[in-house]
């Protein structure tokens, strides 16, 4: 066993990498959650953004445009479920689920004729001053841009939900929706953008998948992201800051056990593997109820 | 424009009508999907939801009904009660691991003495599993307020990688050349599920039948069927009747978890037959959406089991027949859900266009 | 159906051409774990039966079922094929090997092919291909690229299809370079893309400037590119477009040979149950073009060693060999038999860690 094997600032500069396509896709479900609303379709949402991302960019050649491709694939298909739910009514956890079913199905259809194609290259952007900062530069300034925006959503985020009075709104529509609804809010029209939203971001995370880490288009590739990017919006107490703090602890969890691997230690996988998911449970735990969003789950139907 | 008025009762005729809306809408929108596949698509439409059943194969298929539906509908019944009270157990697919890892494993305990006692205690061993599981989201809900939905759906990924552990290590079968997955207890008489493989007959499908009638007398002739509805509908009117709402969240996480891991243990034992890496396959999660598609009625649930066992069946015919990829099946599948899903609103609304007429 | 099979032979015997029977074609099934979209495993495998449509036209019939559940799944869509009239079904995963004898047991006039599994029965043949060969060439060509003398792995399960290949990449990597070190991780998971970037970037980092795997996504290729100066190898498709650096050659699964083989066999009604395993030599193994990246004189060595692994003079489990606890395996010219190979469970001398139980 060799220990020393294990380089801090590669295996931070790493995570941060690791991390943006979680973060993408649990930002986005945190503002969904926030506005009372529990969409388990991420899964569905991501690979739908990854397929959509990889056939635009391979086709401009501009992983740019694959990135808005993806965005807008990941909002149409979340409108989908968003009219189900907010128009129809229809369950909200069947319907996500019959989201990531449709998803997967969709994609793999769209993406037949993807297979074995290399995306564009998407370089890195090695930031001039900062990120020759010993230290501090590899780790946080030497990445793709979409680590970037990732990091950028996540802040815009937060100080919309706390400075904003859209943000105000949002959180008044996911605690109390018959509350907001009396104080004259759309409580439809508010819990749609942020379901739109929330495609938008998931499809992004696909795509940074299936453009930047892998980056090739393969049936299945998203391999569960969507079911993590889940488990740390609930881990974050619905905070975006929390947000990612879990998203780095679970990518953490995987890249630290590979690297103890590497260096020649026993260890046993699937324990610690498990080990963010009962992190979960006890944040919930600590935490208490009442921090999830008030109306999380539930349908909202107006009586007039 | 639009509009929905809420029913004072749903409608009856709905409630029936809305679920075969919804096929023929599959069948038309997945029809043109075949087409534009290249399929013939009456040809693909009638593989898929009527060749299981009358072909010149059935008899062979029909009995498959029974061993993809059970599972189906075994969990969904357990579900269906905690979900009517407004209780979210979305971990079924974990519950469903645990007690197929703890029936299993008492199987194996006893691997190779006969007896005809073992498979009863896998059988207690698979319900004490899937419950001990299920009660942790609900000893949590109870005595600390954490949120069942997300507490039950994390424990999905730990029971996972108990499985991995479990394939890769302590039920690995020591004759199975270091390859991961336990013995195969289907062929271990004692510890087997099956009753007739011809016939599609094992434990789990008269467990199913037995829950579907049970949950039928509870929920309209018992008091806890009553309580249970009380609760989803009116929490604080539940309340002043008497109804314990601890004592309830923890008897329907008890309810759905043990009919979870009885699920798992008759799989494992029957049509699987082994612990294995990837033993589960979403048996728990499409619980949860035949649950709601059965509208948590128990004869509703038995009907939307086959019907998913039906495209499930009828989309392999559909694939090895006439060429159809298997993401086609899947996006029809979530067709059909979302058809369901969206009539459903029918029996619970009118619709109303601007001002005046009704549909 | 062996009427059928014993009729379409006297046929051949009787020297017809095969449009003769273009009225009643062979029916050949396949059965995949994964979708034929995977780009690994499956993909490969839907090669090997598309070369079979092209190779018999008319002749065949193929069809297949795609992401088929190992255990009761599997066992009805093997048995849908039977009574829907396929005379020769291959079932491509380790999973569906009791299912395979249990659907051959009921229908003892088709022909079952089991891939990867070690159980037989008189209408069920089991193969597999020798893909250590495979690793041995890319051993060879590892232990000179590196100038780290850090090799990583990245391991799928820690089955003996794996270890072997572990094994057999070292002990050619050592043979040329003896300062050479093994960084192993084991991803627990044949495919996911992100946790293969991971675990390739994890070896980067460590030092490692070549990386092998036994998992069937591109992403560790692309975490090799954006390092710059590591070496990969295709794993079961080429990977040609990582060429030609960072993917400097590949192993390719390749069983379409075996697949027209067999299709014949039966269609000749000379089809009887064998346990093939195959290597480069038959085919079976591909090695991929050894790109320009690799200097001129170790791509001859490479193809040598490739070769001779092909026509059988060497074989790449050669004496002598200890296992890693020091102990004797094979004496000097002894060769692995392959009953130790099929269910290997030790890693050889100079490795290092254990093999997680």
């Amino acid at each position: 066993m060799d220990l020393s094997a294990i380089n801090p600032i590669l295996l931070l500069a790493s995570l941060m990498v690791a991390a943006t396509p979680i973060i993408l896709a649990a930002v986005g479900e945190l503002v969904v959650e926030r506005a009372g609303v529990l969409n388990l379709g991420v899964e569905g949402m991501m690979i739908t953004g990854a397929v959509c991302g990889f056939i635009v960019a391979v086709n401009t050649g501009s992983p740019l445009l694959g990135f808005i491709g993806a965005a807008i694939g990941g909002a149409v298909l979340s409108m989908l479920f968003g009219f189900l739910t907010q128009f129809l009514l229809s369950n909200q956890v069947a319907t996500g689920l019959a989201l990531t079913l449709f998803g997967l199905g969709l994609s793999a259809l769209m993406g037949q004729s993807y297979i074995g194609i290399k995306a564009p290259e998407f370089p890195d952007w090695h930031i001039p001053v900062l990120g020759d900062i010993p230290v501090i530069g590899p780790i946080v300034f030497q990445h793709d841009p979409m680590v970037y925006v990732g990091l950028a959503i996540v802040v815009a985020v937060w100080a919309f939900l706390k400075f904003s009075r859209a943000g105000l709104i949002l959180r008044a529509v996911g605690e109390n929706h018959e509350a907001a609804h009396a104080l004259g809010y759309h409580v439809i029209r508010v819990r749609m953008l942020a379901i739109m939203f929330g495609g938008a971001c998931a499809g992004l995370g696909g795509a940074y998948l299936s453009l930047v880490r892998v980056p090739q288009w393969t049936e299945g590739m998203t391999a569960g992201a969507g079911w993590i990017a889940l488990a740390i919006v609930v881990f974050a107490s619905w905070k975006p800051m929390r947000l990612l703090l879990g998203a780095y602890l679970f990518g953490g969890v995987t890249v630290l056990q590979l690297n103890l691997q590497a260096a020649g230690m026993a260890i046993p996988v699937e324990y610690l593997s498990m080990s963010p998911y009962l992190a979960t449970i006890a944040v919930l735990v600590i935490m208490r109820a009442g921090r999830a969003p008030g109306s999380l789950g539930q349908s909202f139907h107006a009586s007039r | 424009m639009l509009m929905l008025e809420k029913r004072p009762q749903p409608s009856k005729a709905w409630t029936l009508a809305a679920p075969l809306l919804a096929v023929v809408l599959t069948m038309i929108c997945g029809g043109l999907l075949f087409a534009a596949l290249g399929k013939a698509p009456v040809e693909t439409i009638r593989t898929i939801f009527f060749d299981p059943l009358f072909s010149e194969f059935a008899w062979f298929y029909r009995p498959q009904l029974l061993i993809k539906g059970a599972p189906l509908a075994l969990i969904a019944i357990g579900l269906s009660f905690g979900f009517r009270a407004g209780i979210w157990n979305i971990g079924a697919e974990g519950q469903y691991i645990v007690g197929a890892i703890c029936g299993a494993a008492v199987g194996l305990a006893f691997y190779p003495t006969e007896s005809f006692l073992i498979f009863p205690l896998m059988v207690i061993a698979g319900i004490l599993g899937g419950v001990v599981w299920a009660m942790i989201p609900g000893i949590l809900k109870v005595k600390f307020g954490t949120n069942e939905i997300l507490v039950s759906l994390m424990l999905v990924y730990v029971a996972e990688q108990l499985l991995a552990s479990m394939a890769l290590g302590t039920l690995r079968n020591p004759e199975g050349m270091g390859f991961p997955g336990s013995r195969n207890l289907a062929k271990y008489d004692s510890a087997s599920s099956w009753i007739s493989e011809n016939a599609g007959m094992h434990w789990g499908v008269v467990a199913a039948f037995i829950a579907v009638i049970f949950a039928y007398v509870i929920l309209s002739r018992h008091q806890f069927g009553f309580n249970v509805r009380l609760a989803g509908q009116s929490p604080r009117a539940a309340r002043f009747a008497g109804v314990n709402p601890k004592l309830l969240v923890l008897v329907c996480m008890g309810i759905s978890g043990g009919l979870a891991g009885a699920a798992g243990l008759f799989e494992v034992a029957g049509p699987a037959g082994q612990i294995s890496i990837d033993f589960n396959v979403g048996y728990g999660f499409t619980a949860i959406i035949v649950a709601f598609l059965g509208r948590l009625h128990p004869i509703g649930i038995l009907l939307a089991a086959g019907l998913m066992a039906l495209t499930y069946i009828g989309g392999e015919i559909a694939q090895s027949n006439l060429g159809l990829p298997g993401a086609a099946i899947q996006l029809m599948q979530g067709m059909l859900l979302f058809f369901l899903l969206m009539v459903d609103v029918l029996t619970n609304y009118r619709l109303r266009f601007g001002k005046g007429a009704t549909v | 159906m062996t009427l059928k099979s014993i009729l379409a032979g006297a046929t051949i015997a009787a020297s017809l051409s095969t449009t003769a029977f273009a009225d009643d074609p062979t029916k050949v099934g396949f059965i995949y774990v994964g979708p034929v979209g995977d780009g690994g495993w499956t993909y490969e495998h839907d090669q090997g039966r598309l070369a079979v449509q092209e190779h018999f036209g008319d002749a065949v019939e193929t069809v297949f079922v795609e992401s088929v559940p190992e255990g009761a799944d599997a066992e009805r869509v093997m048995q849908q094929m039977a009574l829907g009239g396929a005379d020769l079904i291959f079932t491509t995963s380790f999973g569906y090997m009791d299912p395979t004898i249990n659907v051959a047991e009921k229908f003892p006039d088709v022909m079952f092919e089991h891939a990867t599994g070690y159980k037989q029965a008189d209408n069920v043949s089991v193969y597999s291909a020798r893909f250590y060969e495979g690793r041995a060439v890319q051993g060879h060509i590892a232990g000179h690229m590196t100038e780290s003398n850090v090799i990583g792995y990245i391991g799928s399960f820690p089955i003996p299809e794996v270890i072997r290949g572990i094994n057999a990449a070292y002990i050619h990597a050592r043979a040329v370079n003896p300062d050479v070190e093994f960084k192993i991780v084991w991803a627990y998971t044949w495919f996911d893309p992100a946790k293969e970037a991971e675990a390739a970037n994890v070896l980067i980092e460590q030092g490692a400037d070549v990386i092998l795997q036994h998992t069937d996504s591109t992403a560790p290729q692309a975490a090799a590119q954006a390092a710059g100066n590591v070496v990969t190898f295709g794993q079961a498709s080429d990977m040609a477009e990582f060429g030609p650096f960072p993917r400097v050659s590949s192993i390719i699964d390749n069983w379409g040979p075996y697949y027209i083989a067999r299709t014949q066999a039966v269609i000749d009604g000379t089809w009887v149950s064998t346990n093939t395993w195959d290597g480069i030599g038959a085919g079976m193994v591909g090695i991929g073009e050894i790109s320009d990246a690799v200097p001129a004189d170790v791509k001859a060595s490479a193809e040598a060693l490739r070769d001779s692994l092909a026509s059988g003079e060497y074989h790449a489990f050669t004496g002598p060999l200890n296992k890693q606890d020091g102990s004797v395996w094979l004496a000097e010219g002894e060769v692995a038999d392959d009953g130790t190979l099929a269910g290997m469970n030790f890693y050889v001398e100079g490795l290092t860690g254990d093999i997680p139980q």
